[in-house]
């Protein structure tokens, strides 16, 4: 019984990180279809940018999150402005090698700037303790990261289905002409929608790096996690991701607990058989 | 048409020449060939190397012997037992170097046996930690540790503080099972019981519910193996989230403390035990003066087990070119190696006449606050320990 209370807990919490790591994917590459391999570096950026703005500067956590977050969102509309944008009519091929070449160049960038060491964002004395659940013990940053995952998951819902720039995002990425002739400023949607993409991915990195430290190959080393959580859930379903995020980390946490020796066995066939009974994504017929 | 018998005269001398000028050159040069990561995730081990490498040869005013040293770099990127012996391959046959160093990874290790054999290259391992390389070839001197050399002493030491039940849990891959082992047969032989080995998978992020087995188990310690970086620094950071020293389980570790990262840690990492050959903050002058050559050659090196490997790596080959007289002998210089006995900044050693492998004292350290920085604290020693590994 308290083993399976502690999967749930544990699976949720780890849920909800995959989950914030992987929302701003499923915007650059689940909304607007561009094969973001990139997307790993970005959130790097956001992580390294919180952590020297707190550890270096010594800003407080909750001044350097948002200047971090703008600045992740300042340096993907730059790119998006000067070279991604070229990139939306060529071949999946073409965006992958260029989006992969570019998180090679933040990796080697990183390191000359920064160093290899492990760079960990302190938290703040509200943050870095333990919440106690009566029978064990959470670590409080969890519980800012599951509100903070389920809010975000409900802006952008929210955004995309409910306002005017959620309408033209999707008309612009379904049919880029006709949304130009109808008048939809179509060059600023997309730029508006990558630098949201690259803010959510900078996001995740700063509260997802309790689990997942920021370092030099961060870039590369949870992309094919963050990649899993988008398949699973479906392109441009918020909801969906959040869904599959959950469904895996609870997957991937029982299989801790009962058969370890596994490895990430479970983790992957999971995987292949949710793809194999909803391809087109968890929550979609 | 003939030959003149001047042409042919003038030709010998020529070649003779050229022959002695080449014995001369190579005379004069000792060339030594490191081995090891200058790229990709792993560099930092590379750039330790170098530092300790060529802050020995600075304290020694620039010459080893008489010889100048020359050292050739070759990276071998990650694991990657293929490139690895390449290299070497071009090393001893193209750049005809004297000796070689270095190696992070076992597999890089082994693969080279065969090359060093045939060559008789002396090849002095700076850090890769499996008990049965030095048993490949005989041309293996390691300067490093092995895992079960500092197991060990901290599996005798949980028995002593009257310790029963304890869990492993290892990072499950090569030198995290060979930590398990030796954890388990020290500690049965000392009769307490392992009561769960947990192997986790290398690509883990969340040490949750690993740390919340540990608590369920019972037991009160465990003994902890993980790779360097992010893996350590989760393992770290969920035992103390979950409450595991306060609720009286001790942490028992070896290499999990490593002075490269241990600044990141922050006070998570204040009161871990570990058990392990050589602390950044160890009181002698001998690491004083290593500490201070090694600024001197690279202010952003880290004084750990990497660039002490090197160090006193080429304090061995240093005794090897004094032996040999800077000629080419590898049967000699590895006898000379194995007599070797001296002050190293870890602490006296010497080198195991059987095995190749260092000798050293292993201590028990606790993370401390020193000033702004925290230190490994020797707060026991556990006496000169041989290679429990090959002892079996």
């Amino acid at each position: 019984m308290s083993t399976l209370a502690n999967i749930l807990i544990d699976g949720v919490a780890y849920g909800m990180v995959l989950f914030v790591i992987a929302v701003g994917l499923s915007v650059t590459l689940g909304l607007m279809r561009f094969v973001n391999l990139s997307h790993g570096a970005f959130a790097m950026v956001g992580g390294y940018c919180a952590a020297l703005l707190t550890r270096e500067a010594q800003w407080s956590f909750w001044g350097a999150v948002p200047v971090a977050i703008l600045a992740t969102a300042l340096l993907g509309a730059v790119l998006e402005v000067l070279v991604l944008r070229h990139l939306y009519r060529r071949k999946e091929l073409d965006q992958v090698l260029f989006t992969i070449g570019l998180s090679f160049l933040l990796i080697a960038g990183t390191n000359a700037l920064v160093g290899p060491q492990v760079q960990l964002i302190p938290l703040p004395p509200v943050l870095a303790g333990s919440v106690d659940l009566g029978f064990r013990t959470l670590p409080a940053q969890r519980l800012l990261v599951i509100g903070a995952g389920l809010a975000v998951a409900a802006a952008a819902a929210w955004t995309v289905t409910r306002t005017r720039f959620g309408v033209w995002l999707r008309a612009a990425v379904d049919h880029a002409g006709t949304a130009s002739a109808l008048g939809i400023p179509i060059r600023t949607v997309q730029c508006v929608s990558f630098a949201a993409g690259a803010a959510l991915a900078g996001f995740g990195g700063i509260l997802g790096a309790e689990l997942m430290p920021l370092e030099p190959y961060y870039a590369l080393k949870y992309l094919v996690l963050v990649l899993v959580v988008v398949a699973v859930g479906g392109m441009g379903s918020i909801a969906g991701s959040l869904a599959a995020a959950v469904l895996l980390g609870v997957i991937e946490t029982a299989s801790k607990y009962l058969a370890s020796d596994w490895g990430n066995l479970f983790f992957f066939l999971a995987m292949a058989a949710l793809l194999a009974w909803r391809p087109n994504g968890l929550l979609k017929r | 048409m003939p030959i003149s018998r001047r042409a042919l005269a003038s030709a010998a001398l020529v070649a003779t020449a050229s022959f002695l000028t080449v014995a001369n050159a190579q005379a004069q040069t000792i060339k030594v060939g490191i081995v090891g990561p200058f790229s990709g995730p792993f560099a930092h081990y590379g750039t330790l190397f170098k530092a300790g490498a060529e802050a020995y040869v600075a304290s020694q005013g620039g010459k080893l012997a008489g010889k100048t040293v020359e050292f050739i770099y070759r990276d071998t990127g990650g694991p990657n037992p293929a490139q690895t012996k390449t290299l070497v391959q071009e090393l001893i046959v193209k750049d005809k170097v004297d000796y070689l160093g270095g190696f992070v990874f076992t597999p890089n290790a082994m693969a080279v046996a065969p090359l060093i054999q045939q060559s008789q290259t002396p090849t002095v391992i700076f850090n890769a930690a499996t008990s049965s390389i030095t048993e490949k070839s005989e041309y293996f001197v390691r300067t490093s540790y092995t895992l079960w050399q500092v197991t060990v002493p901290v599996a005798q030491w949980a028995a002593k503080q009257g310790m029963k039940k304890v869990v492993t849990a290892v990072t499950d891959y090569g030198p995290g099972i060979d930590a398990e082992a030796a954890f388990k047969s020290e500690f049965a032989k000392q009769g307490g019981t392992v009561v769960e080995s947990i192997r986790m998978p290398l690509t883990t992020t969340d040490f949750g519910p690993f740390v919340q087995r540990i608590r369920a188990s019972g037991a009160q310690a465990v003994y902890a193996f993980l790779p360097g970086g992010p893996p350590n620094l989760g393992f770290v950071k969920a035992y103390n989230e979950n409450g595991l020293a306060k609720a009286g389980i001790q942490f028992l570790g070896t290499a999990e403390t490593d002075e490269f990262d241990l600044q990141k840690f922050g006070d998570a990492a204040l009161g871990l035990t570990t058990a392990f050959h050589y602390s950044g903050a160890h009181d002698s002058p001998a690491n004083k003066k290593f500490v201070a050559a090694l600024k001197q050659r690279d202010p952003n090196a880290v004084a750990n087990y990497a660039s002490v490997g090197a160090w006193d790596g080429m304090y061995v080959i240093h005794k090897m070119i004094e032996a040999t007289g800077g000629q080419r002998d590898g049967a000699k210089a590895i006898a000379a190696a194995r007599a070797l006995q001296w002050e190293s900044p870890r602490g006296p050693v010497r080198i195991d006449p059987k095995t190749r492998h260092i000798v050293q004292n292993v201590y028990l350290r606790k993370v401390e606050r020193v000033g702004e920085m925290l230190v490994n604290k020797e707060v026991q020693s556990f006496g000169p320990q041989a290679d429990h590994g090959l002892d079996k």
